[in-house]
Formats: structure tokens, C-alpha cells, sequence
């Protein structure tokens, strides 16, 4: 069974395709990295698979449901890229309002501070803390009734380089643990952590790889390259008029983008 | 729906407002004020403090309600904490029914002080008991409530939330009777006043605080205004998206 499987999926938003025909798919127990420049429909892909999204058409499976089924509030875990906690609550109240919501344990609430590094705080209001901190509290309410998909908007924004670390440390042994995890990230450098990844572009996917296969098929072996790479080849595809390869159907013939505007 | 997850979100609503002891100052200190400022303006007209009075002890909650919690639920869909909630298992009712529960408890006790002041220190009376006052003014903050939840979703900023509050709450006001006999208003206005549920709530308080037999016109009063609550609850609940664009 995989754990996100994707046909065709079209979203319009404002009036204009910020998911244009994606089809993927993800297997259990790993670490899949969503990587793209912001604005380039990354939360929208993940609002979809979380079943918050309204979408066009296509077809959206996440561990063999429908996405948004009823089952699957309890199965999927959610945090969106803005923290989604209570700012005028403390760590403690926010982590035991949500651990009613979703019938976590006492235990588990203790367990899930350890894990995002806040133990020893759960009195501080969370308006009063750094932006970093308060993602962690984001996370620590989605990591609380142990989801078997957790989907993570940019949880690592903001964070000091250790702290990072950890997270990716705690998101591997969670993966061993049999979950499977989709993360979205703006930074490449995040990308060498991920078993599997998606590079999406302008609503579209271009490439579903790994990070050893992308340094192999276009020679570099600096990620951020690689994916300037990618991108630059599906520019030229498209310009030759031959699609690139995920994507069926040509772009409205859209100029080449400026470099810097990938490096972001 | 489980009880568990109601109850859960009633306290954690009033988790929030007890880290906000300025706001229950305010909740508590301003219908006091405003009552008393209205005493004093009325000096010399008794009858007219006691007509007015002693039913807008129970109609403070209904606004204030209806304001707190048009914020209130305005704050949930911007933080994203909504979006989180509809991902989770918690069903709408138990939202609901949980905001529904915390601002009823709040109501209690602001329509509690703001009795106690006017019926002990200030000189009004409740012929027929100044706790039934109290009990309407919770059903009229729950209707406020059910409105201003209902509201909540057209406004896309605070801005635009506070200003249902003169938009939704002052005309029902000015059309219940409270200042004006409604028979004494343009016939078109008498007509329109029938389709607002302030006017049966503001009917209910008058006829609790003056003498007489209460009557059956008194229960179809609380019949409209729980109904009116009931219907406006259900509408809130539509607004809840699961799914957004």
C-alpha cells in the first residue's frame, strides 16, 4: 500500500491553476522531501493530501482512504507552515486542549515536549515565545496521537542549525518507526536528508527522485545545483516543445525564469 | 459529537480568558458602569430608569457575546487553528457546543454582578425574581453568540468584525422597544422589528421586571429566542469548512 497516491490532481486558486495535473506517489515508512521555491504550490499539494483543500479534479488516496475521509482525522498528522497553536495559552494547555481533541494520553503530552526540545516550559504562553519555538509547539500538538502520515509545512524555518538537526534526527527515527513523512522545505540543503523527493515548480512536479539519483543523472553533486539543473532542462524541453516527463501537458509558452529567482 | 472533546473546548476557552484579566475586568466592570452611568442620567426620572433599566440587565451579555465572540471566532480561522481543528477528529458540534458552554458560564456571571448591582444597590426591581433575569440574559448571550458566530465568517478582518456590532446589534436595539414603544414607530419599522429576535428577548426581560402575570406570551418569547439561537447555531455550523479554497 503506499501512503499518498496522487492521479492528475488540478487545484485553481485566485483564479488561476496553482496545482496544475500532479500525479505521485509516496511509500510508507520514509522521509519524502517537498522542495520547490515558495509559491510554487507546495502547501496547497499539502492542504490536498490533508483533505483542507477544495480541489478541481484528480484523485487524492492517503493510506488507502480517500484524503479527507472522516478516518483519517485520527491517522494523518497536519502542521501548517504559520504555527496553528493558541498564543494566548500556555505550552501545557495548548498540547492538553489538542490531546483531548485527538485522545492522547497524559503520558504522551510529556513525551511530545521531550521530542521538540521544550521540556521544562509548559507554563510559558506561547505568544511569548520565539518564532521557532512556537512551531515546535506546532509540531508537538500534530506529533501527539502518533499519526501514521505527518505532513509538515517548513517546520525547520527559523530554527538554529542544531535544533534542526535534532528535528531531522527525531523525523528518521520516527520514519523507522514505520511512519511516513512529507516535508516541505524552500532549502536545498535539507534535500541530502530525505530518502525520497518531489521538486515541484509553478504547480507542477518535475522531478520525483532521490537525492543520489538527482546527483547522478545531472552530474552535481551540490543539491540546490542539481534541482537549477532539473529545472533548466525542463525550461528547454518546454521551449523545444517536447513536455518534460512528469508533466503532460506543455506551460502557457512562459519565458525562462531569472536564476536567482530558483536559487531562493 | 463526545462529551469529552466538548467540554475540553469550553475550558479551553475559558483557559484563554483567564490568561486576559483585563477583558473580564471589562466583561464585569462595564455593564456595572454603563447601568449606573444610566441611573444617574435618569435621576429624575425613576419610571424611566427602572422601564429601561432593569431589561437591559439582561440584554448586556447578548451584545457583548456577540462581539467576543465574532473575534474570537475570526481569530480561529486566521491563526489556522480552525484549519488544524477541522483536520482533527473534533466534530463541529463539539466546537459549537464548547464556545457555546464557556460564553453561557461567562454570561452567568456577568449577568450575575450586573443584577446584583442594579436590583441591590441601584434601586430596580424584579417583581418576579431578579433570577430570572439572570436566566434570560444567558439565553440572550447564547443567541448572541450563535450570531456572532455566524457573522464571524463574512468578516475577513477585525475591522470588519467589530462593525457588525452596530451593523447586526444596534438596529435590533433601537427596533425591540427598548427606547421607543414599537407601536409608536413608522408602521413599516413595527413590522420589521416582528422578524428580529431582540424584540421577543427585550419582551421576555420587560415583562419578567414589571408587575402583572407573566402569560403565555412570555414562554412564546423564549421559544423564539432559543429557536432564533438554534437556527443561527446551524447556520454557524455551515460555515465551518471542512475544505477550503
Amino acid at each position: 500500500m503506499r501512503a499518498i497516491e496522487i492521479e492528475d490532481l488540478r487545484v485553481i486558486r485566485g483564479g488561476r491553476p496553482a496545482l496544475d495535473g500532479i500525479s505521485l506517489r509516496v511509500a510508507p515508512g520514509t522521509v519524502t522531501g517537498l522542495l520547490g521555491p515558495s509559491g510554487c504550490g507546495k502547501s496547497t499539494l499539502m492542504r490536498a493530501i490533508v483533505g483542507v483543500q477544495i480541489v478541481a479534479s484528480g484523485r487524492v488516496r492517503v493510506l488507502g482512504d480517500e484524503a479527507g475521509a472522516p478516518e483519517l482525522r485520527r491517522r494523518v498528522g497536519y502542521v501548517t507552515q504559520a504555527p496553528s497553536v493558541y498564543g494566548d495559552l500556555s505550552i501545557g494547555e495548548n498540547l492538553r486542549y489538542f490531546a483531548a481533541v485527538t485522545g492522547a494520553s497524559r503520558e504522551r503530552i510529556a513525551q511530545v515536549i521531550e521530542l521538540v526540545s521544550l521540556g521544562g516550559r509548559e507554563r510559558q504562553v506561547v505568544g511569548s515565545l520565539s518564532g521557532g519555538e512556537r512551531s515546535r509547539v506546532s509540531l508537538a500538538t500534530a506529533l501527539l496521537n502518533d499519526p501514521e502520515l505527518l505532513v509538515l509545512d517548513e517546520p525547520t524555518v527559523g530554527l538554529d542549525p542544531v535544533l534542526r538537526a535534532e528535528l531531522w534526527a527525531t523525523f528518521h527515527e520516527l520514519a523507522r518507526a514505520g511512519r511516513t513523512l512529507l516535508v516541505s522545505s524552500h532549502v536545498m540543503d535539507e534535500a541530502s536528508q530525505c530518502d525520497a523527493l518531489l521538486l515541484m515548480r509553478d504547480g507542477r512536479l518535475l522531478e520525483q527522485t532521490t537525492p543520489e539519483r538527482l546527483r547522478a543523472e545531472t552530474g552535481e553533486q551540490d543539491l540546490g545545483q542539481a534541482f537549477l539543473t532539473v529545472i533548466e532542462r525542463a525550461a528547454a524541453a518546454e521551449r523545444a516543445g517536447t513536455p518534460g516527463p512528469p508533466s503532460p501537458e506543455p506551460a502557457a509558452s512562459e519565458p525562462a525564469p531569472p536564476e536567482s529567482e530558483l536559487a531562493r | 459529537m463526545s462529551r469529552r472533546v466538548t467540554l475540553a473546548t469550553a475550558r479551553r476557552v475559558l483557559w484563554q480568558i483567564r490568561h486576559d484579566p483585563r477583558t473580564i475586568g471589562l466583561l464585569l466592570a462595564v455593564p456595572v458602569g454603563l447601568l449606573t452611568l444610566m441611573r444617574y442620567i435618569l435621576n429624575s426620572q425613576p419610571r424611566t430608569f427602572q422601564s429601561i433599566g432593569a431589561p437591559m440587565c439582561g440584554m448586556f451579555p447578548f451584545s457583548i457575546m456577540f462581539l467576543i465572540t465574532s473575534i474570537a471566532m475570526l481569530r480561529e480561522r486566521t491563526s489556522g487553528t480552525l484549519e488544524r481543528l477541522m483536520a482533527s477528529p473534533i466534530a463541529k458540534a463539539d466546537l459549537l457546543a464548547g464556545y457555546g458552554i464557556a460564553f453561557g458560564l461567562l454570561a452567568a456571571l456577568q449577568a450575575t454582578v450586573v443584577c446584583l448591582v442594579g436590583f441591590l444597590a441601584l434601586g430596580l426591581h424584579a417583581p418576579h425574581g431578579a433570577w430570572l433575569v439572570a436566566l434570560l440574559a444567558i439565553g440572550n448571550a447564547v443567541l448572541g453568540m450563535a450570531l456572532g458566530l455566524f457573522v464571524s465568517a463574512f468578516a475577513r478582518t477585525e475591522f470588519q468584525a467589530v462593525q457588525f456590532m452596530p451593523a447586526i446589534i444596534f438596529p435590533q436595539l433601537l427596533l425591540c422597544g427598548l427606547f421607543v414603544e414599537r407601536h409608536e414607530m413608522a408602521t413599516a419599522l413595527y413590522d420589521a422589528s416582528w422578524a428580529l429576535p431582540l424584540t421577543y428577548a427585550f419582551d421576555a426581560l420587560a415583562r419578567a421586571t414589571s408587575p402583572g402575570a407573566l402569560g403565555a406570551r412570555m414562554v412564546a418569547d423564549v421559544c423564539v429566542v432559543i429557536g432564533a439561537a438554534l437556527v443561527a447555531l446551524g447556520l454557524g455550523a455551515l460555515t465551518l469548512r471542512r475544505r477550503t479554497a
